[in-house]
């Protein structure tokens, strides 16, 4: 961690920013940057379009009356919704879009292990998501984005289900493609010198994401397609009226869906550790309990599907062992979070964007994380499955933790990817109107649900519509804080002011090189200056020393 | 003296925090009245969970705020902080704190589990609270009781429940003396039907306070899952299974069932209610329920199967009296 390795040679010397014309970014490029910033971009215009669904979902529940969409197509609009945010925004951005562009860079590779594998990982989402948005020319999936059986067999929307199918399995198979390569270059395109522990922590996340997509997606695919076949073809694997059984869906589908929540968070957690320690100047404390409680994490996160299913008639030696198992990803969860806090605390925080969304992250993540505590307990998840405490409880997960890490990520890394820095009073309205926006949105949806307002209803109990009404305030702000985002990102990519190299004066290997970099990335070989978290006043020195003298 | 007060100041401040979760535990108001033995128990330990969260949360985001304030960097100082990378007793400490505490959730929430179902066998057939077993139907004995039953799906629930032992079976009226009111469950888009006997269905649920209720639960086209939140009780029901669901109702007064797992279009309309009797009321009900049966059994329209049902009769019988307005 502390070691300085001598400088064997020259890294950054010719190296002149390279844009990329923009023309490439609609190629079937290979550089691994050039896909990376093709998956940002097009999962945040997911983003938009799932938060539209959404928007159009809390305007509905803004009185308790389905007055606005019918219930039908309200159903459809949720299901979209979280299709959209999962499976085209979350996972592609934090995986495909930070997970291409770092890795190699912060492992000293030129490129991914596989480029062209790379290439069609991401091209196979683009016709994902135009097959799902077409769905609503239609009839798009209205059987949530879970689409248990028999519901989903029996639904009206018999095309637009398939549709939503098919688009799960292109989805799914990029994913797939992606983990093999995130391992494969990890594990054999380390830099010279770079041992696993001398390797930054998102690239450690990165590693326990992608085992976990490996071993759990190929799972999801089987259930697709047998439901596919249940749907097109008159099967009867999950249809209870053929002898089928709808419980086994759940389990497949879970097996896939839960750790999935970890594809989203790990990367995210990853940023985090990488954007805290120069924004706060110190070096992240724990470093190996970092790492390893990644590892944990995925392989308890392989254990706890079940627990979505307490409610299902699951055999009580099941819900006990997968109760225990839940409760214990609380302990690798919490060693990330107090690691974080600790590396805070005597630090000299820059309280910019990206470390105020850090910041926002952790303090909405925890609560994300307290209330799964909560719901792991067996008991007490029984009274409120499938109510708006999940709701709130995911959100705060997903949205608390995934955006907010996402948009630190996004302001730590915009300098790096175009070569200009973002404005940073914007991205302060930005932070400040995100942060003002989810607490309003999903905190009050905690009581809704302890009340008794079951989730997905179009219409519901009268008794609970003061409280809907603020949640949908909450709603539009959240919808609205995303409007300085993009006119910042969107004028700084053109305009913005010149970015050196390396703004934050990190230490991480991507930081060596231009902004934005070259192609394969560094003139020479890239060089091991520093450990990836040196920070501290007294390493300055001899970072100071070892810099100079590379 | 400066240790000692910076000692006095850190046990003042998590005495502090303990206080106010311990407080925020007791005196949440977030859970809605508790009507029945189980939404007791499950109050403790919900209330419980809630206090060591609250706590967490407090001692987190008053770090997190705490260091915005003290640690932010002051114009002009371009220092870097302390290098420090670990201090593994710290790290130790909050390893095994967070363990040692969901372990005791963990126990906890088993026992509070077990003591929601009652004292139930839990090896196998015979298990009540939120449970399921595969129905068995016996095909032969549905043939010769066909007659008998006024739909299938009622005598297929009874079947299932004659198989467990120790509990009353379905589709008999409970007497005075019995331990445990049966009942028969058939979720359906959109609508509950309750069979007290093969006469008796109804869309309401009546229960008498204090007895022992064993819900026997079908779904004949989809998943549903009951729902009383004043009971903190809930069961998915499946069709192609049988689930059950036990619980003691405590309080006398009217609450909502609700379907919890998404059933379709109208699913937010799935909702009647549960009506917690005193026997008295139970009885004079139950009569009343019996009258009805025998002067006009067809009155019941839910009591018919589905298959037998248009769409419209269910809208129209069932979901439209509970205040859904259609845009369709």
């Amino acid at each position: 961690m502390t070691q300085t390795l001598t400088p064997t040679q020259s890294s950054t010397a010719g190296a002149e920013p390279q844009k990329t014309p923009w023309w490439e970014f609609f190629t079937f490029s290979v550089d691994h940057k050039v896909i990376g910033i093709q998956y940002l971009v097009t999962s945040f215009m997911f983003y938009l379009i799932g938060g539209a669904l959404a928007s159009a979902v809390r305007v509905e529940l803004a009185t308790p009356d389905s007055d606005l969409v019918d219930p039908a197509f309200y159903n459809s609009l949720f299901t979209m919704h979280g299709t959209v945010m999962i499976f085209l925004w979350i996972v592609p951005a934090v995986t495909g879009g930070f997970g291409n562009y770092l890795v190699p860079l912060m492992i000293g590779a030129r490129d991914m292990a596989f480029p062209k594998l790379n290439a069609i990982a991401f091209w196979l989402t683009i016709p994902a998501g135009l097959l799902l948005m077409g769905s609503f020319f239609v009839g798009p999936a209205s059987t949530g984005w879970t689409a248990y059986p028999p519901l989903s067999i029996l639904t009206d929307e018999h095309v637009g289900q398939a549709i939503w199918i098919l688009s799960i399995l292109l989805v799914g198979t990029s994913s797939i493609l992606a983990a093999v390569n995130f391992i494969v270059t990890i594990w054999s395109m380390r830099m010279k010198g770079m041992d696993l522990f001398s390797m930054p922590l998102f690239c450690w996340a990165m590693m326990a994401t992608s085992v976990l997509a490996l071993l759990a997606t190929p799972v999801l695919a089987g259930a697709m397609v047998l439901l596919g076949f249940d749907l097109l073809i008159g099967t009867n694997f999950f249809n209870p009226t053929g002898g089928g059984d709808p419980v086994v869906y759940q389990h497949l589908f879970w097996f896939y869906s839960h750790p999935a929540v970890y594809v989203m968070i790990l990367p995210v957690f990853g940023i985090i550790s990488e954007v805290i320690p120069p924004h706060s100047r110190k070096p992240i404390f724990g470093y190996k309990a970092i790492a390893y409680s990644s590892m944990m994490i995925c392989a308890l996160g392989l254990f706890v599907w079940a627990h979505h299913m307490f409610t299902s008639g699951t055999p009580d030696w099941l819900r006990v062992f997968f109760m225990v198992a839940t409760l214990l990803v609380a302990v690798p969860t919490g060693i990330k979070v107090f690691s974080w806090v600790a590396t805070l605390w005597g630090g000299k925080l820059r309280l910019d964007s990206p470390l105020l969304f850090a910041m926002g992250f952790i303090s909405t993540f925890l609560i994300g994380g307290l209330s799964g505590v909560m719901l792991g307990s067996a008991p007490v998840d029984i009274h409120v499955h499938d109510t708006y405490f999940v709701v709130a409880h995911f959100h705060y997960v997903l949205f608390g933790g995934s955006v907010f890490g996402i948009y630190a990520g996004l302001y730590h890394w915009f300098p790096k990817m175009t070569g200009r820095m973002l404005n940073e009073f914007w991205g302060k309205i930005h932070f400040v109107l995100t942060f003002i926006g989810m607490h309003l949105t999903f905190g009050p949806m905690h009581i809704l649900g302890l009340q008794g307002m079951p989730r997905r209803v179009a219409q519901y109990d009268p008794q609970f519509a003061p409280i809907n009404v603020i949640c949908t305030i909450g709603a539009l702000i959240l919808a609205f804080s995303t409007v300085p985002f993009v006119i910042n990102a969107v004028y700084s990519w053109f305009k913005g002011e010149q970015a050196p190299d390396n703004p934050w004066n990190a230490l991480t290997l991507e930081w060596t090189t231009s902004s934005p970099p070259i192609p394969h990335n560094w003139v020479g070989d890239p060089v091991l200056a520093t450990g990836p978290y040196d920070y501290g006043e007294e390493y300055k020195e001899d970072r100071q020393e070892a810099i100079a003298v590379s | 003296m400066k240790v000692n007060n910076k000692l006095i100041s850190i046990v003042v401040i998590i005495g502090l925090i303990i206080a106010a979760s311990i407080w925020y535990g007791r005196n949440n108001g977030l859970l809605p009245v508790a009507a029945g033995d189980e939404a007791t128990l499950y109050d403790g330990l919900f209330n419980t969970i809630l206090a060591i969260a609250a706590g967490f949360f407090l001692i987190v985001e008053g770090v997190l705020l705490y260091s915005i304030i003290k640690f932010r960097k002051r114009k002009g100082d371009e220092a870097d902080g302390p290098a420090i990378h670990e201090n593994l007793t710290l790290e130790i400490a909050w390893t095994a704190i967070p363990t040692v505490i969901v372990m005791w959730v963990a126990i906890y929430s088993f026992d509070v589990y077990t003591a929601m179902q009652g004292t139930q066998d839990l090896s196998g057939m015979a298990h009540g609270g939120m449970h399921n077993a595969v129905a068995h139907v016996d095909h032969a004995a549905h043939h010769e009781s066909g007659g008998m039953h006024s739909n299938s799906m009622t005598s297929k629930a009874t079947l299932a429940s004659s198989n467990n032992n120790g509990v009353m079976m379905a589709g008999v009226i409970p007497s005075e003396d019995s331990d445990v009111v049966a009942i028969n469950v058939s979720a359906m888009q959109f609508a509950w039907v309750f069979n007290y006997t093969d006469e008796i269905a109804t869309a309401e649920l009546h229960v008498p306070v204090g007895k022992k209720i064993r819900l026997n639960m079908n779904a004949v086209d989809v998943l549903h899952a009951f729902w009383v939140p004043q009971l903190r009780i809930k069961q998915d029901v499946i069709p192609g299974r049988e689930t059950y669901l036990e619980f003691t109702p405590r309080v006398v007064g009217e609450y909502p069932v609700v379907c919890a797992e998404l059933c379709g279009s109208y699913h937010g309309g799935m909702r009647t209610t549960m009506v917690i009797d005193t026997p008295e009321d139970y009885a004079k009900w139950l009569k009343e329920q019996q009258e009805i049966a025998s002067n006009d059994p067809e009155a019941i329209v839910a009591s018919r199967p589905p298959s037998q049902m248009s769409e419209q009769e269910y809208l129209a019988g069932k979901v439209a009296q509970m205040g859904i307005t259609s845009k369709k």
